[in-house]
């Protein structure tokens, strides 16, 4: 019965595995077996290419501030939502915050273009009605990795939410009612009851997101940056995606890839095992 | 209430309510834009009045879109794949959870081939070998191009093989002893206990096949074989490419239609079967999810 499934593994996850070998080649497709081994040079070449080590940066910056904010305000709107007794209100709420989850980069991608549009997009224009001059969003170096970010958390924070609010009603409500006979007001009952209740969850998802240190998120900024944004908003997912099939230099992309894999393998690899340990977290 | 109710709590409740759901109408305000926009005149829109309220209602960018041949060719293609995908995906996870759920004592080998699909999640060849199996293997500028490489989701088939373990051991006990094969009991009792986690699985798939444009984007050479989000990929980055295009076949329409009124309506359009099976995915999802990602 595993047949099928282990044919298309192999070939379509296992032979690229394979094929990083082109990472130490000077590979040319046409000779597929024989192009020339030249070790680490690619390595060498790409990490010594101008804006590499920024890219990296890029990557590493974006990338943790979108974990962190995938926590924080996850964790804030849960508890605020825990707060509402009306349960059509919650529901409701749930319902539209979770809704861009489901939609993919494309189509919010075409939604950020107009809304941010500098001249006529409706975040200019509300801006504009406080007195605040234009902002170029997608186009200004300095404001890209802050859209980018924003606008992340603002396509997936209902997915957390949801999460951590199932994580709440799992909370002993008998708790609350001992809390209450001595005394403690609700700010000390959320601080006390409610959060280290949800801790173990909190603690779960962070480490979890620890293997995404590398992924800055290749879809949004691919469909969302130009040229005027590289600076800032090149990650290593685009790089690798311009220098390897636009400029189709095969063997340096692959390097880079091969690094990538590398490093997310392990990070990876420390936060489930960190996960299993800590929070009784398994697999199969 | 209760005697807890003071002043500055009720202060509190106040101002929670008002910050979600002013939070909330922020969500979903670009979206209301996008449809007005989709429905309004070109010049208003080129005005930029449009806010949240269509002006000078029409369906023309609607009826723009679908006369285009490019966007039916595309839409096209992605039915074709998700109906494709979601039946070879569905029908090799369930396979493969069936086997991989069994104990070590019936299937020796379990723990090794539950590793072999979970190394694929931790480690991969990046993007350039991906590319140059595919093509290698001839699939470039075909449907199975988007469909064999995924053929197994393997998150999934974690999900389904922790499902299929808590389903309780003496039906199939029993099955067996009626003499039922391996495949019977999974078809005829193991699949429809599943139902609530299979149809979870399957709208992730659906989901994720409907949602997917890079595969589009890199393995089709040809613009036709471009399933709807590969093209609309495309518009968005361009959107003026559409209307010239479109320019002297559909004449009459472009008095109404602009670059920006096409490009939500194409964009709404392709949001649509989201919208329609997200009903559906609320209902399972929560619990699907939760159970799945959590508890493990």
């Amino acid at each position: 019965m595993l047949l099928p499934s282990v044919i298309v593994v192999l070939i379509y996850s296992y032979l690229p595995m394979v094929g990083l070998f082109i990472a130490f080649q000077k590979f040319n497709p046409a000779h597929l077996f024989s192009s020339p081994w030249v070790g680490f040079d690619n390595f060498k070449y790409v990490y010594y290419m101008p804006g590499s080590m920024q890219i990296l940066w890029n990557t590493l910056t974006i990338a943790l501030f979108k974990i962190v904010g995938m926590i924080v305000v996850p964790v804030t709107f849960a508890l605020l939502l825990n707060e509402v007794g009306k349960s059509l209100f919650k529901k409701s709420f749930q319902t539209l915050i979770y809704l861009p989850n489901f939609l993919s980069w494309i189509i919010m991608g075409g939604v950020l273009i107009d809304i941010l549009s500098p001249s006529d997009g409706i975040v200019n224009q509300a801006l504009g009605l406080v007195g605040i001059k234009p902002i170029y969003f997608l186009g200004d170096p300095f404001w890209f990795p802050i859209t980018m970010i924003v606008s992340d958390i603002w396509k997936g924070f209902g997915f957390g939410t949801v999460i951590y609010l199932a994580a709440l009603t799992s909370i002993d409500p008998s708790l609350y009612e001992s809390a209450r006979v001595d005394g403690a007001n609700r700010w000390k009952q959320t601080l006390f009851i409610t959060l280290p209740g949800i801790m173990p969850i909190i603690i779960l998802m962070s480490v979890l997101s620890l293997g995404n240190v590398l992924n800055a998120g290749f879809d949004q900024i691919f469909n969302l940056y130009s040229a005027s944004v590289y600076e800032t908003g090149d990650i290593i997912d685009t790089f690798v995606y311009r220098l390897g099939i636009e400029q189709t230099q095969y063997s340096p992309a692959t390097a880079i890839g091969l690094f990538k894999s590398v490093v997310s393998f392990t990070l990876i690899s420390i936060s489930y095992y960190l996960a299993s340990r800590f929070a009784d977290y398994r697999i199969f | 209430m209760n005697r807890y109710d003071t002043f500055g709590r009720r202060l509190f409740v106040v101002g929670n309510y008002t910050f979600l759901a002013l939070t909330a109408i922020l969500c979903l305000l670009p979206f209301i834009n996008l449809l007005a926009t989709s429905l309004s005149g070109s010049t208003a829109v080129a005005a930029g009045d449009v806010k949240f309220l269509p002006i000078d209602f029409n369906w023309k960018s609607y009826e723009f879109v679908m006369k285009s041949e490019q966007f039916a060719r595309a839409l096209w293609v992605s039915v074709e794949r998700v109906v494709l995908g979601v039946g070879v995906n569905m029908f090799l996870t369930i396979l493969a959870a069936y086997s991989l759920s069994k104990e070590r004592r019936n299937f020796k080998w379990r723990g090794m081939y539950a590793w072999f699909f979970f190394v694929t999640i931790l480690f991969s060849g990046g993007l350039i070998p991906w590319y140059v199996v595919i093509s290698k293997t001839g699939l470039i500028d075909s449907i199975w191009a988007l469909i064999l490489p995924g053929a197994l989701p393997v998150f999934n088939v974690i999900v389904l093989l922790n499902f299929f373990r808590g389903l309780p051991k003496e039906l199939e006990e029993a099955a067996f002893m009626d003499g039922a094969s391996h495949w019977t009991v999974l078809w005829r009792i193991f699949t429809p206990l599943s139902k609530p986690a299979l149809a979870t699985l399957a709208l992730f798939c659906i989901v994720n096949h409907w949602n997917s444009w890079f595969e589009g984007l890199i393995l089709m050479n040809r613009t036709e074989h471009y399933p709807l989000q590969s093209y609309l990929q495309t518009i968005i980055i361009n959107p003026e490419n559409f209307i010239s295009m479109a320019r002297g076949e559909y004449s009459d329409l472009l008095n109404f239609v602009n670059a920006r009124t096409s490009r939500a309506a194409q964009l709404f359009v392709g949001t649509l079967p989201i919208l329609l099976v997200y009903p559906f995915l609320q209902k399972y999802f929560t619990s699907g999810l939760v159970l799945g990602s959590v508890k493990g």
